[in-house]
């Protein structure tokens, strides 16, 4: 069953996220977004899928957060700005109220729901297990999901190194 | 009523889901609401996790794989749409989303 520990862990884990989504400071979003990931990692552990805390962290925690926040210094608009204007407070309202409908109708829904209950003990899959079903079973799917990557990075790179032609001839004279 | 641990983590998911939703409609920086989709997707994750974990098993590592491939498109979504936030910055200055009507007829 969950403890109190790992209740209080996801209750600071949604919390994070919130404050991240509503602060004006791109970079305290992004570290507080860091948390986030850090606290569905740990969900991760709880419900026995070491492999995929891990990779929560690498991915997320270590490659992503890095990602965003090297476009953020990117895309500033002066050296110390990194503050973001205030978005209107009507727009705001009506996300959160699109927000909150579409939190009570997945509640409703599922405390409703008759949901099946495992009596199957806890599974556990070892990455040996894992390795197997990926380079066996999976093995095409594995094959497509290396060619999006590439294509998806070598794509960003293109797209980035792409600047406006006017700002390269200036640059070039 | 009680709560059994796989209505937690469906709660705790979509609970996730609605931060990210919001945090999307509301913001007009495009980086924040690329950061609001991740979220979406995380919360995603969360339910195949859950159900993978309570839920009756056809095969024993199928969450997990499923989770792994998300894992991959969701990197690659936020490589693509970070290099669009740049570009979109070298061409007008500004990365912000109501300014971006470039395309509009």
């Amino acid at each position: 069953m969950m403890t109190a520990a790992l209740i209080g862990i996801l209750l600071l884990t949604l919390a994070a996220g919130a404050v991240a989504m509503s602060l004006r400071n791109l970079i305290h979003s992004v570290l507080l977004l860091i948390v986030c990931w850090l606290g569905i990692a740990t969900f991760y552990l709880w419900a026995g899928a070491e492999f995929l805390a891990f990779s929560q962290l690498l991915v997320y925690v270590g490659a992503v957060s890095m990602v965003v926040l090297f476009a953020i210094l990117l895309t500033r608009r002066s050296r110390i700005d990194v503050a973001v204007a205030p978005d209107s407070a009507s727009r705001a309202l009506w996300a959160l109220v699109a927000g909150f409908a579409v939190l009570g109708v997945l509640a409703y829904g599922m405390l409703n729901a008759k949901l099946p209950v495992s009596t199957s003990p806890v599974p556990s899959v070892s990455v040996r297990d894992l390795g197997a079903q990926l380079a066996g079973t999976h093995s095409a799917a594995l094959l497509v999901i290396g060619l999006i990557l590439t294509v998806a990075l070598l794509g960003g790179v293109v797209i980035a190194a792409s600047g406006r032609a006017d700002i390269m001839e200036e640059k070039g004279k | 009523m009680s709560l059994g641990a796989l209505q937690l983590c469906l709660l705790f998911s979509s609970a996730l889901f609605c931060v990210g939703l919001a945090g999307a409609l509301s913001r007009s920086n495009s980086i924040l609401v690329l950061l609001g989709i991740e979220l979406m997707l995380n919360a995603a994750n969360i339910n195949f996790v859950a159900f993978w974990r309570y839920g009756p098993q056809p095969a024993p590592a199928t969450g997990i794989l499923f989770v792994i491939f998300s894992v991959a498109v969701a990197a690659s979504e936020a490589a693509v749409g970070l290099a669009l936030v740049i570009s979109i910055y070298r061409q007008q200055r500004s990365i912000r989303l109501q300014e971006a009507t470039r395309l509009k007829g």
